[in-house]
């Protein structure tokens, strides 16, 4: 039931909105299970840390994504498909967290191999009660892939 | 809070031929907060056809989300789950592996196959119980299931 070593997992959320970001990091720290955010603004970047590109090297190894649909640049379906069409990184879980509803993002979403699919709460409690919740199930209960797998 | 706006029952459809977790599962969902059907094959032949109708199956509802054992009689959980994933009328519907393999190589291997997620059946009763909650919590509240028919 212990994740990797009972270590730090390491989380990336990429995500342009600064707002977003703060509520994650907000709720990611009040929960049981220790964690390490990483934030990429944009899907290019995103996928340079998962790939440890250039000024990227040293980024951890990580273990979940939380990925916004709505991103400058290539959007966040392509990011996803290029996650999950990529030996290296096709395992790793990717959660999109978007305020998208719309029916065709949600199943394109699924159809792409997305972990899950989530719309931000908009308000602050129930935000902090996402990443409770998101705690309670991933970092808790749910094995993550190992890292040197 | 839930995100699913739907009018029914969430469909769940657990793929496992031990009937003691099967019910555990369906203890733990009932306490749960959201209304849900559990549905039950034995093996992961009769889940292929439920899931794509087939014979008697023809009036199966399809589910919202997928429970999958691996170690199954006959075709493996793994076989089912690469079945799943790459049949476009199947792949879009979330699979959570329910196991109580703790082996690297099948976790590993779930997740390539585009597993979900990956949960080790806890032992203990109350730590099932607790499992089922997170994951009703989780999968039945927070996350946002496919559109089901009604796209």
């Amino acid at each position: 039931m212990l994740q990797p070593e009972a270590s730090h997992i390491e989380i990336l959320m990429i995500e342009d909105n600064p707002g977003d970001v703060r509520l994650a990091r907000e709720g990611l720290k009040r929960v049981k299970a220790l964690n390490n955010f990483h934030v990429a603004e944009d899907g290019e970047t995103g996928l340079a840390m998962l790939r440890k590109e250039g000024e990227h090297a040293n980024v951890p190894t990580l273990d979940l994504v939380l990925l916004d649909l709505n991103l400058p640049g290539i959007n966040g379906q392509e990011v996803l498909q290029q996650i999950k069409g990529d030996p290296e990184l096709e395992h790793i879980p990717v959660i999109i967290l978007t305020s998208s509803e719309a029916k065709e993002d949600v199943l394109r979403s699924y159809k792409l191999k997305a972990n899950a699919y989530i719309t931000k709460p908009v308000e602050f409690l129930n935000f902090m009660n996402l990443m409770k919740s998101l705690d309670g199930f991933w970092l808790t209960f749910v094995k993550l892939p190992r890292r040197d797998a | 809070m839930s995100k699913q706006q739907l009018c029914r029952p969430i469909e769940i459809l657990m793929i496992e031929d031990n009937p003691g977790d099967v019910r555990l599962a369906q203890e733990g969902l009932k306490r749960g907060k959201v209304v849900n059907n559990l549905r039950v094959a034995e093996d992961g032949e009769t889940g292929l056809a439920m899931l794509r109708k087939e014979g008697e199956h023809a009036g199966s509802a399809s589910p919202d989300l997928i429970l999958l054992d691996l170690n199954l009689p006959g075709m493996g959980g793994r076989e089912v789950l690469a079945e799943i994933k790459s049949d476009p009328a199947l792949e879009h519907i979330p699979v959570v592996v329910l196991t109580s393999s703790e082996a690297e190589e099948d976790i590993l291997k779930s997740y390539k196959l585009k597993a979900n997620s990956y949960i080790i059946k806890p032992v203990e009763f109350q730590k099932f119980m607790d499992m089922m909650k997170k994951l009703d919590d989780y999968w039945l509240a927070f996350v946002k299931l496919p559109p089901n028919g009604d796209l």
